[in-house]
């Protein structure tokens, strides 16, 4: 895979990102790419940096070093992304203390909706996440399940290209989880592509196409879902898959594998 | 929906807020008030209670007192914030005329002080008639007693004495001399609180709540003669003096009418203050 | 107790002069509390939530002016709007006004302080979703405030009980003039002057009361909405 013949159809574009912090390297050498229609699953350890490349590849913190690319354009800065092609959605659902309602009017606002435009994008947020019912009662007082429904309908109305997503069913019961799922399902519809950290193996194979395993800050893994989620390549992510505890740092023979595909 | 109560709390505070400071600033700027600095003692005898009002009904012009110790009036003055000053200690008044505040000071009215104390009289003063030598006596047994400590009329007078007695308070201070640094009805609390002696004018005696077992016990000597001036601030140092009124409340206390007011003013059938403008 | 006897007496009898002083205590204060939530409440979570140079000075400042002492307020706001000061031609001495703005000064660093607490704690927890909407500082200063409404709420009780009970800075700059500046914290300091101490404490009774019954009021209309802060399911 040659990275600089498909460097056009990327959507977003990683190279060489790095991060320390208190001496220790957080984030070392990541490359990736996110090609539109093909949801990236991002796997890892507990610690293995994953939620912190999320926050990089949205531009919530700033890399040391390294260069970000959407759509073949490098943007600096930590956070350069408000033209609202981006949207996040976190692992605990963040709702103002308001109702739900208000809580979509605002996160709407913010992206710079007005008027009858707003208003229609909020039916249209509750219908997505079928919460019509609860339109005026406090947000916070919903279910967890019903909450990150929201926030991903909430995320998806302005229609961005990019939508990260920070292990948003870990702490939802499986009913929820697949209610959320549906949802990331119909972000595909809307030619959104999904960014998805999580940490559960199945998950990953119903909604990612690609993946990419990281390792003590390194992708030390990575292809079509499909394939090495079967056929893990490396030792690291053999023994994540199979639910055994990691032991050491990536050996040598693994880092060529992520150099090779930068 | 629930934002409703909080705009009605805050949409009514901005009210309120507008129309206090609105009515306020109405109120000042012309004729119809000025301000008298005068001192605590003063006030608090009840005098200004009976004065006032006949003053305001024979000139329409109200008048605002701001009592505060004798060195916070003069020095009020001497800023420019009052159009009189109204106190009972000459030298004082006289350096103020002297250093251009004033336009000219007048002996207004005197009252008297007296010495108070407990009603076991422990240093054996009571019925006397010398001021200078009760003092003596109250040093001599070092009794408790409880000084103004704060530089105003009552308290310069009483150092005055002290000073004919030849004791050196200042050494005593902390010790049976007890300097409460406050106003004549502070002081009086302290003394009534702690079995104290102590030297307060007549007017604020009559009129104070909280005697106790206490006692007049030391009255009559001449040197306990406490005499009172009243001096319109200067308009020329001071632009915003409203000189007129001023000038008119000046003129009505040294007139026949502010003077038998004066004399008129009474607690529990006694006189308290003397009027002796010339 | 006949203190308590005298209060109740007093209040009964609708003195009219009772009443004047406690208008204008509550005029005086309820306005200055006001002026200083709409100063101190976005200048505190600005400290709070966001970052900027000078940030962790102000912060200390804010802290340290909460211990103020109003006598020195007072005498600063004297010398400001004295006569021979340079506010001296606006004529505030002794007026109403300058009792408000002395007690301004007072509230304000509280309620800044305070503020700044509370936003920084919702700002902990809602700044990443701000950074993601790429929310401009003044928007978010707005919307901690109104998702802090209800511990802004006591923030304004704690600054609207250090207004009513002072008396240092009302006596300095108001001088305490009988119906023109006289609030309830004078009167009662007058009359204990006077050694007429059971009117005095009688005072500070109603005083008292008079403070529960807006807390009591303040604290109802907030408790109609707590719904909004909400309960994870």
């Amino acid at each position: 895979m040659n990275a600089s013949s498909t460097a056009g159809t990327a959507l977003l574009e990683a190279r060489g990102l790095c991060l320390a912090r208190g001496g220790r390297l957080l984030l070392d050498d990541v490359c990736l790419q996110v090609r539109p229609g093909r949801t990236l699953g991002v796997l890892g350890a507990n610690g293995a940096g994953k939620s912190l490349l999320l926050r990089v590849l949205h531009g919530l913190i700033a890399a040391d070093s390294g260069d970000i690319l959407q759509s073949g354009a490098r943007v600096s800065g930590a956070r350069t992304r408000t033209g609202g092609t981006q949207s996040m959605v976190f692992q605990r659902p963040v709702m103002l203390r308001r109702s739900v309602r208000a809580n979509l009017r605002f996160a709407l606002r913010a992206r710079g909706l007005r008027g009858r435009d707003r208003e229609r994008a909020i039916d249209e947020a509750l219908t997505l996440c079928r919460l019509h019912a609860q339109a005026d009662q406090p947000a916070r007082s919903l279910s967890g399940g019903e909450q990150q429904r929201l926030a991903i309908a909430r995320a998806l109305v302005p229609r961005p290209t990019l939508l990260f997503l920070d292990e948003p069913t870990a702490s939802l019961d499986p009913a929820a989880t697949a209610a959320v799922e549906a949802l990331i399902e119909e972000a595909r519809a809307r030619h959104v592509t999904p960014v998805l950290v999580t940490h559960d193996v199945h998950q990953a194979r119903r909604l990612a196409d690609d993946v990419i395993f990281l390792c003590g800050g390194r992708i030390v893994d990575r292809g079509r879902a499909a394939q090495v989620l079967d056929r893990p390549r490396s030792a690291a992510f053999g023994d994540w898959l199979a639910g055994r505890l990691p032991t050491d740092p990536p050996r040598s023979s693994e880092r060529s594998i992520s150099r090779s595909t930068c | 929906m629930t934002r409703r109560p909080f705009l009605a709390l805050a949409l009514g505070a901005c009210c309120l807020g507008t129309l206090s400071i609105l009515g306020s600033t109405r109120a000042s700027a012309d004729d119809t008030f000025i301000v008298v600095q005068s001192t605590t003692s003063t006030q608090n005898s009840g005098l200004y209670d009976h004065l006032l009002p006949r003053f305001t009904d024979a000139s329409g012009i109200e008048v605002r007192v701001v009592a505060v110790g004798t060195g916070q009036a003069i020095k009020n003055a001497a800023n420019g914030d009052g159009d009189v000053l109204l106190v009972h200690a000459k030298s004082a008044e006289e350096d103020f005329v002297a250093a251009g505040d004033g336009v000219e000071r007048f002996d207004l009215m005197y009252n008297d002080f007296v010495i108070v104390g407990p009603d076991d009289d422990p240093a054996g003063i009571a019925g006397g008639v010398d001021a200078v030598a009760a003092l003596a006596a109250i040093a001599e047994a070092q009794a408790p007693f409880a000084s103004r400590g704060d530089d105003s009329g009552t308290h310069k007078a009483e150092l005055a004495l002290w000073a004919d007695t030849g004791v050196d308070v200042a050494a005593a201070s902390g010790g049976w001399y007890r300097e409460t640094g406050s106003g004549m009805g502070a002081t009086l609390n302290v003394a009534t609180g702690s079995g104290a002696y102590a030297m307060t004018d007549r007017a604020t005696w009559a009129s104070f709540g909280n005697k106790g077992d206490h006692r007049v016990l030391v009255e009559g000597d001449a040197a306990l003669f406490n005499q009172y001036g009243v001096t319109l601030v200067d308009p020329e140092r001071h632009a915003g003096v409203k000189a007129r009124a001023g000038q008119a409340f000046v003129d009505w206390l040294l007139s026949e009418a502010g003077q038998s007011a004066i004399a008129e003013f009474r607690i529990d059938g006694q006189r308290l203050f003397f009027p002796n403008a010339n | 107790m006949t203190a308590f006897a005298t209060a109740f007496a007093l209040i009964a009898s609708g003195d009219a002069d009772l009443l004047e002083i406690v208008l204008l205590s509550l005029r005086v204060s309820l306005t200055a509390v006001v002026l200083a939530c709409l100063v101190g409440m976005p200048l505190g979570a600005a400290v709070g939530a966001l970052r900027f140079p000078g940030r962790t000075l102000l912060s200390i400042l804010l802290n340290a002016a909460m211990g103020l002492p109003p006598v020195t307020i007072g005498l600063l706001v004297y010398l400001l709007v004295s006569a021979s000061g340079p506010l001296g031609p606006l004529a505030l001495l002794y007026t109403p006004t300058a009792m408000i703005i002395a007690q301004f000064l007072l509230v304000t660093p509280i309620v800044a302080a305070l503020t700044r607490d509370v936003a920084a704690a919702l700002h902990d927890e809602y700044h990443e979703e701000f950074d993601s909407l790429g929310l401009p500082p003044g928007a978010r200063i707005v919307a901690l405030l109104v998702d802090g409404r209800f511990r802004l709420l006591t923030v304004a009780l704690a600054g609207f009980g250090r207004a009513i009970a002072e008396v240092g800075a009302v006596l300095i700059v108001g001088g305490n003039i009988n119906h023109v500046t006289r609030v309830m914290t004078t009167t009662i300091a007058l009359e204990t002057s006077r050694g007429n101490l059971e009117l005095a404490l009688a005072l500070g009774i109603v005083l008292l009361l008079i403070s529960l019954g807006i807390n009591v009021a303040v604290m109802a209309t907030g408790r109609r909405g707590g719904a909004m802060a909400g309960t994870p399911a």
